[in-house]
């Protein structure tokens, strides 16, 4: 960079707000973790907590909570990114919280282990005296997530209040709470899907096998090709079919869906989606219960 | 996307009548920013609510309460991009009750976009807006004349709201002022030039934002570094390695510079700027880097690193312009904890100087009560020294909270006189 053009392009001032909220949290905070999914967004996470720290390990451990219904590329990769930074990793299971009783499977047709995570994840934080969850959570996803903070408040409920959030100025971050409430911290809060992707492509960040394209075996539902697995029940009229896809976002294997796509590099994917004329969560159906299906679930403490 | 393109913050201030939401859909909308599904799901609640064809105003709908409500109640961040640059919009609700989510979003934004209805022209709102941008000391303002299109497109009307404009700002401390006549509705000037008219010579206001300089907008001459944590690596490969982790808060830090740390007042010399494994030879803002210096001296987070020629000011007694936020009022003889940059003190108010009124602006001395969105001139005396600029010359250095300790909510916001 010449000495006379003193600023930043738009990545690196992206880059370097996040790595001062994770600084932020580690220095506010006393037990902090990342919320780990293994999707792109957590991926990012922890690559910029990488940078915050270096040359030290990222102070903190990684958490997922486990749906039980996995990719088992995630939890492949999950583990190996453990193992290459060294650092802990605690699990949440869904599955342990149904056998306990705390939470009930879902019924009918379109049942999904998604609200069911906010129980597990919240019990994990608790047993773990967690006191900020990091997450990679984006303003753009969704108009729930447009009124986040970088630094949210949790009641000892774990619910957020969007009415009665603290305000947040320039740069100053109020990280105070009282015993038993937590924080929640978002430091990609401005960044937008093409952001995130042009960032990976940049920072070559390995991610999972999943959002190249690949062939695999789906079934066309609620306008996505849902991967088929030992967890999806198949309706009379669904077919099984084979198609070369690729996913835009990672979550339970039940209902994330796949686009056909033939973006099999960082640079391919990139520029689909710069091209791309629907929402990263439009393949998502635990978004489209209801209009403000996300703002119910983030009320009650989900991610 | 190209590598050098940067990224601009604006705030919009304005109510559901000027035309700020559909401002935005357009903006959103022409520069093809709204994806399918979302384009889809507008068009059914338009036809839900019995709006004649897409109404654009509905991109920026919130939470269940605002929906139901029709307002904006908090500060919505929205993103778009174009081939010149990113843009963060920090839409405001414009109303009075409203005066914190405005200087919340203020706080971090470029530019401050200000609506006019052409049909009314300067009234109260537009005044506290300008107001607003200037106590927040915005770096650039654009004044949109909007409906142009229910005035028949008239340039005196456009010029008449100008000098109305350019009389009220005139006491105010506004640098850099700019108007565009538009019409958001029909989509005038907002993306694409208009063709109504064709008197107006200047930018759309798209245009606008992409080419309009902003690298000067960040203070480039006092270096000053809030140290935020300390990296003691305990691996073998660096055993002796201290890093002061921080943001750049101003200016600009290069290897060999000589340094004060503040409050100590100790003197070394840079050793080395890292980013990741990255060695720099210089840092400026707003980069997150971390700072080896030649000599061990005690450093923790609250000091700052400033170069030794050019210091902030280090005192117990500051003044500033307070904005409250919250429910509560302030509470006499009560200590708040104050953050100003990495550092946490405590504060009491010693004195209201003089209140804002906020419809006339004018100064009201003796009324020493702080309500939610009340401004105010206070003096502040703080049981530790802090290391401060004025706002003027430095939004990061020059900026308070206070935090209600009974609470742990964020009470006020205050810019360093």
């Amino acid at each position: 960079m010449s000495s006379n053009k003193y600023y930043l392009n738009y990545l690196d001032e992206l880059e370097s707000e996040a790595i001062y909220v994770l600084r932020e949290v580690w220095a506010q905070f006393q037990n902090p973790v990342i919320l780990f999914s293994g999707g792109k967004d957590s991926i990012v996470i922890t690559h910029l907590a990488k940078k915050a720290f270096y040359p030290s390990k990222i102070p903190f451990p990684l958490m997922h909570v486990d749906t039980g219904h996995n990719f088992p590329e995630t939890i492949q990769f999950r583990d190996d990114i453990i193992k290459e930074l060294g650092v802990n990793l605690i699990v949440g299971s869904v599955q342990e919280s149904i056998d306990d009783g705390r939470v009930a499977e879902e019924k009918g047709k379109n049942a999904t282990r998604n609200a069911l995570q906010i129980t597990t994840l919240l019990d994990a934080i608790e047993a773990n005296k967690v006191d900020c969850a990091i997450g990679g959570g984006r303003r753009d996803e969704e108009k729930a997530r447009a009124k986040e903070r970088f630094f949210s408040h949790r009641d000892d409920f774990g619910q957020w209040d969007p009415k009665n959030q603290r305000p947040e100025l320039w740069n100053i971050f109020n990280g105070k709470y009282f015993e038993g409430e937590h924080f929640r911290a978002f430091p990609i809060s401005n960044w937008t899907e093409m952001d995130v992707w042009n960032y990976i492509k940049r920072e070559n960040i390995a991610i999972p096998s999943l959002y190249f394209a690949h062939e695999r075996e789906v079934v066309w539902r609620q306008d996505a090709w849902i991967p088929n697995s030992e967890f999806l029940v198949l309706e009379d009229h669904e077919e099984v079919v084979t198609k070369k896809i690729r996913f835009r976002t990672l979550g339970d294997i039940t209902i994330t869906g796949g686009i056909e796509s033939e973006a099999d590099t960082l640079a391919k994917i990139a520029d689909e989606v710069a091209g791309m004329r629907q929402t990263e969560r439009g393949n998502r159906s635990d978004d489209k219960r209801s209009e403000s299906a996300m703002e119910d679930r983030k009320r009650q403490g989900y991610f | 996307m190209l590598d050098n393109n940067q990224l601009l913050r604006f705030t919009t201030a304005g109510s559901v009548d000027d035309g700020k939401s559909t401002l935005i859909g357009r903006l959103l909308y022409d520069s093809k920013s709204i994806f399918e599904d979302q384009l889809k799901a507008i068009e059914n609640t338009s036809k839900k609510r019995g709006h004649e064809g897409v109404d654009l105003a509905l991109f920026t709908d919130g939470l269940k309460d605002e929906r139901e409500q029709g307002i904006t109640i908090d500060v919505a961040y929205r993103y778009f991009t174009t081939p010149k640059r990113k843009f963060i919009i920090a839409d405001t609700p414009g109303h009075i009750q409203y005066t914190r989510n405005m200087v919340t979003g203020a706080s971090t934004a470029n530019v401050a976009t200000i609506l006019i209805d052409a049909r009314h022209g300067v009234i109260e709102q537009t005044k506290r807006h300008a107001f607003i941008a200037s106590l927040l000391n915005i770096p650039h303002v654009i004044v949109c004349v909007n409906k142009m299109d229910l005035v028949d497109y008239s340039e005196e009307v456009f010029n008449d709201i100008v000098s109305q404009f350019e009389h009220i700002s005139s006491k105010m401390l506004i640098k850099d002022v700019r108007f565009i006549p538009m019409s958001a509705l029909i989509g005038d000037n907002v993306v694409n030039r208009s063709e109504n008219m064709t008197w107006y010579q200047g930018s759309p206001m798209l245009n606008m934002l992409e080419t309009m300089h902003i690298s000067s907008d960040v203070n480039k001459v006092d270096a000053r570094f809030p140290v935020q944590t300390v990296l003691r690596p305990q691996n073998d490969s660096h055993r002796d390695y201290r890093g002061y982790a921080g943001r750049v808060a101003s200016g600009v830090l290069r290897v060999g510079d000589e340094i004060t740390v503040m409050p100590s007042g100790f003197t070394s010399v840079i050793k080395a700027i890292n980013l990741n494994d990255q060695e720099l030879k210089e840092a400026f803002a707003p980069q997150s880097v971390s700072i080896q210096l030649e000599d061990d001296i005690d450093i923790g987070r609250g000091d700052m690193i400033v170069r030794s020629n050019n210091k902030p000011e280090a005192t117990q007694d500051i003044e500033v312009m307070l904005c409250w936020l919250n429910n509560t009022g302030a509470k006499p003889r009560t200590k708040y904890t104050i953050k100003h940059t990495s550092n946490d003190q405590k504060a009491m108010i010693k004195d209201v100087v003089y209140k804002i009124d906020i419809e006339s602006l004018n100064r009201v001395e003796g009324d020493d009560s702080l309500n939610m969105n009340d401004i105010a001139k206070v003096k502040l005396r703080t049981t530790k020294p802090l290391m401060v600029d004025s706002y003027r010359e430095n939004r990061f250095t020059g900026s308070i909270i206070l935090v209600d300790d009974a609470t742990n909510e964020t009470v006020a916001a205050g810019m360093i006189v």
